[in-house]
């Protein structure tokens, strides 16, 4: 609750600073104060939800585990602004509005990890794309830039339709709005409801990029100005996930009707794997490998959405922790460089030691090895998996594709540290140095005791 | 304490390394092997007297019943003076060395050291399983950094290969946390664990490969011969005296007692692939000219002889395994201690171009005859009482799996005298001519091998009555 009111004031206040503040770094620095204020009001939260949530007119119910996702959220786009807050002002004029458009989609991801109103969900969901679909075209000058605005415009647009259309056969079907009391575990289920779950599954499943609903994912991720493919690719996807989360362990959960969804979206999961993992494979450039890399990420991140128990809703805080920092990370390097290609990277290992420890660190998260926050990332989402029981086979397709996911993981690595060559670094400030030192520090020690962070959930 | 001492010498040694700059990193990891070897020595000994003392238990993550859980048997105890012994010997062969960024070198060296000391200790599954993982990672840094000309295709298929098996083992074991009543990863509460036999069945698999990968036994061993190749000497001798050991005591401690109805009846079945591996590996030797691929080959056949003994599962072939993998991992670095001379001295690894050795090196010329005897398990040196209990258990088991396995030793035989032939004997050439025989760093390290083949080959009741302390 805090976080929302405290983002979308941020949000505004700051589209307010762009006219009046000229200076780029005061933006930046106004909007990174926003994002500790925003952090520390949500976590003022923690100590009255520690007992049990509570839900504010039937639209919001603040909980325990959306206290923490946001948390999770908001920590990681602040350590994306000390990153990468100074790459703003390369994309173009308008730096306050770009750091402006980043609190309103943060002010619908807070919504979307608290709804509990499928309206809610409705206007979470808008709230984090039409910001996106800005941001995706703020470098004018790009031709690039301009598609990937208007593919995902066009397309986002289009499941938006979707899922309201999904919304209105539910409410059909039910009569009522509020996911706690739609009781749709009764046997038998009524058709409508029934399509009305398939449809919303397939819009959400658009908005987290799952296969076969993915194809503007790679082009609006390489198109779009990096700095804010850091952003889409990351924090906003967990977004996506916790509301996907959100509707199917409350809403949809339990009784006859979870059969029926489980088998489609463990199917969807599966072929987000397969081809995610095997189209990254092919990537020339580090960028659009890192794209796919997020499609493979989110069919682990599926696993959680299917499997309804403990750990997947801890699994998915720390997905979203681990898989944001190390993205973010690993972009955050990439934009220090001028070639994206893998070949960019040969040598950094001995101009930038720093640079490359950090990058590979990053990378062993995104590849789940152990002693980094990746491996108890993947681990939950498995032990979720195994633990719902019927899902096995599932389980031993993501374990092969994580062994393929290696393979274009360390490419970058093995580029790094084994080949010779003389990549054009940009100047390193100290200050960034420091925030790449405290995300190593925060990958490691989620990576020794998880503990940490689900250990409040 | 003394079992976290074990992994805290080595690991804290080896960050410190990553730091210094000329010898430093070399005087350093010799201190560290040192003081890893007293320790090892003293857990023994207190391993005698008071076993309690080297278990040490700590909260991990409390919310999954994960806790940090060290402590050593007979098994334990002798793959961790092992451990120290071999990193002894590879730092005392290459001090005299230059080796190229000597602080990575060593540093990653160290770290390897502690992953390795860390899975032979761990009695819990989850830390188990992240120690497993973490001995690797810098075992590839090095393969891939100081290795031959194919090193990064080579290493990294190394890489991958024992990743997915490590993944395919990561299943199993959450699999099993469901199971055991406490929701625990303790070693305890997985042996007590009451599987159905349906379970156990492909449960077995998923740990089978896991550790099949890592010895290797035939048809997962693609990887070994390049890796062995490919890798820097010193990395070799590690992977081969000590990394192959891993799986070996995988299935040991992990996969005998957790699933011993799964391993019954899947037994036949392993001890057939590891029999095919011994005859495989063996015809392969004996047709390569290449050092390094040779003695790789024959450490296939070697752990096939192991693992078969240890599917075979009785007394006489346990312990047959457990005092081979001792004596294996000793003579093995024996070997690659001399190859490493030879390359050093040579700069080639190929057979046909050596020769008449024995008159310019005579030193290492008995070193080599007498270790490749040890190899091959002539009586009165330590291969000998290892492979005499695990026929012998075999035979137990099945008399025609013996009958094969036992071809095994035939062709060591012919493989291993047309290595020597070859390599110290016959005619010399220009470039064999110009070689020198051993240096004192050398010397010192491979009289130590000789030591223990003799003494372990005369007396094996010490090793035999610490391997035979259970848990």
């Amino acid at each position: 609750m805090n976080a929302l009111i405290s983002t979308a004031l941020s949000g505004v206040v700051l589209m307010f600073v762009g006219l009046f503040v000229r200076n780029k770094q005061h933006i930046k620095f106004f909007a990174i104060a926003a994002i500790i204020i925003s952090f520390i009001a949500n976590l003022a939260l923690y100590p009255t939800v520690q007992l049990g949530g509570y839900v504010l007119y039937g639209m919001i119910e603040v909980s325990k585990f959306s206290v923490l996702f946001n948390a999770v959220a908001l920590g990681a786009t602040l350590l994306y602004f000390l990153l990468s807050g100074s790459e703003f002002e390369k994309v173009g004029e308008h730096v306050a509005d770009y750091f402006a458009l980043i609190f309103f989609i943060l002010a619908g991801i807070t919504l979307a990890s608290t709804f509990s109103n499928l309206l809610m969900l409705f206007l979470a969901i808008e709230i984090m794309s039409i910001p996106q679909y800005v941001l995706a075209g703020a470098d004018h000058k790009s031709l690039k830039s301009n598609e990937a605005s208007l593919k995902y415009f066009l397309m986002g647009s289009f499941s938006t339709g979707i899922l309201l259309m999904g919304i209105a056969l539910i409410y059909g079907s039910v009569g009522t709005f509020n996911i706690t009391e739609l009781g749709l575990g009764a046997d038998p289920v009524h058709p409508l409801a029934l399509c009305g779950i398939i449809l919303m599954a397939f819009a959400l499943a658009f908005k987290v990029s799952a296969v076969p609903f993915h194809f503007w994912t790679p082009d609006v991720y390489d198109g779009s100005p990096t700095v804010f493919t850091a952003f889409m690719a990351t924090v906003v996807k967990a977004g996506g996930f916790v509301a996907f989360l959100r509707m199917f362990h409350v809403a949809f959960a339990g009784g006859a009707i979870s059969q029926h969804w489980t088998l489609i979206l463990s199917i969807i999961t599966a072929a987000t794997l397969i081809l995610g993992n095997f189209s990254a494979v092919f990537q020339q450039s580090v960028k659009r490998m890192l794209a796919y890399s997020s499609i493979a990420q989110a069919g682990f991140m599926m696993f959680a959405v299917i499997a309804v128990n403990q750990f997947a809703t801890q699994g998915i805080v720390l997905y979203a922790a681990a898989y944001s920092l190390a993205t973010i990370g690993v972009f955050a390097v990439l934009m220090k460089l001028k070639d994206y290609t893998f070949e960019g990277f040969n040598g950094l290992a001995r101009k930038q030691p720093l640079l490359a420890l950090a990058t590979a660190i990053f990378l062993f998260s995104l590849a789940g090895i152990p002693v980094t926050a990746g491996f108890f990332a993947k681990y939950f989402v498995l032990a979720a998996a195994i633990q719902h029981g019927h899902l096995l086979w599932l389980v031993i397709v993501g374990v092969l594709c994580a062994a393929i996911s290696v393979y274009y993981y360390f490419r970058v690595i093995i580029a790094m540290y084994f080949k010779q060559g003389d990549p054009e670094v940009e100047p390193v400030s100290g200050g960034f140095k420091a925030a790449l030192v405290l995300t190593i520090i925060l990958v490691l020690a989620l990576g020794l005791f998880p503990g940490l962070l689900i250990g409040c959930l | 304490m003394l079992t976290v001492l074990l992994i805290l010498i080595p690991f804290i040694a080896g960050l410190i390394a990553f730091g210094l700059k000329g010898s430093g990193p070399k005087v350093l990891g010799m201190i560290a092997s040192l003081a890893s070897v007293a320790v090892a020595i003293g857990t023994v000994c207190t391993l005698h007297a008071a076993p309690q003392k080297l278990s040490f238990v700590t909260e991990w993550i409390p919310q999954l019943g994960s806790q940090f859980r060290v402590g050593l048997d007979g098994m334990g105890a002798m793959l961790c003076l092992l451990t120290a012994i071999a990193f002894l010997l590879v730092f005392i062969t290459i001090y005299n060395r230059d080796t190229e960024r000597p602080n990575s070198f060593y540093g990653l060296m160290l770290l390897s050291q502690a992953g390795l000391v860390g899975v032979f200790t761990a009695f819990d599954a989850l830390q188990f399983y992240v120690f497993w993982e973490l001995a690797l990672i810098p075992v590839y840094f090095l393969c891939s950094m100081w290795g031959g000309e194919k090193r990064i295709p080579v290493t990294f298929k190394f890489f991958v290969y024992t990743f997915l098996g490590s993944l395919l083992m990561l299943v199993g074991i959450i699999y099993l946390y469901f199971q055991t009543p406490d929701h625990s990863f303790s070693w305890t509460s997985f042996t007590h664990l009451q599987l159905s036999m349906g379970d156990q069945q492909w449960l077995f698999w998923l740990f089978f490969v896991a550790f099949a990968i890592k010895m290797p036994v035939f048809p997962f061993h693609t990887w070994q011969p390049d890796t062995y190749e490919q890798s820097p000497t010193p990395v070799t001798m590690i992977l081969s005296g000590v990394m192959v050991k891993m799986g070996l005591f995988g299935v040991l401690r992990w996969l005998v007692p957790v699933l011993p109805e799964g391993t019954a009846m899947w037994a036949d079945f392993a001890i057939v692939l590891s029999i095919i591996g011994i005859i495989y590996a063996s015809c392969i030797a004996m047709a390569q000219s290449d050092l390094k691929r040779l003695i790789a080959y024959s450490s296939i056949a070697h752990i096939g002889l192991m693992s078969a003994a240890i599917f075979a599962h009785n007394e006489q072939s346990t312990q047959g395994v457990l005092l081979q993998m001792f004596n294996h991992g000793v003579n093995i670095i024996g070997l690659w201690i001399i190859v490493e001379v030879i390359q050093n001295r040579l700069g080639i690894k190929n057979m046909d171009q050596m020769g008449g050795m024995a008159r310019k090196a005579p030193r290492m010329a008995i070193f080599l005859v007498i270790i490749s005897l040890a190899n091959i398990g002539l009586p009165l040196t330590n291969g000998f009482i290892g492979e005499f209990l695990m026929f012998s258990g075999l035979f137990q088991y099945n008399h025609w799996f013996m009958a094969f396995a036992g071809l095994g030793i035939i062709l060591a035989a012919v493989y291993t005298l047309n290595m020597i032939q070859k390599v110290i004997f016959g005619e010399g050439n220009a470039l064999t001519d110009t070689t020198t025989d051993l240096q004192p760093g050398e010397t010192v390290a491979l009289s130590l091998v000789v030591i223990m083949i003799f003494v372990l080959g005369v007396y094996p009741q010490p090793m035999l009555d610490l391997v035979s302390k259970a848990f």
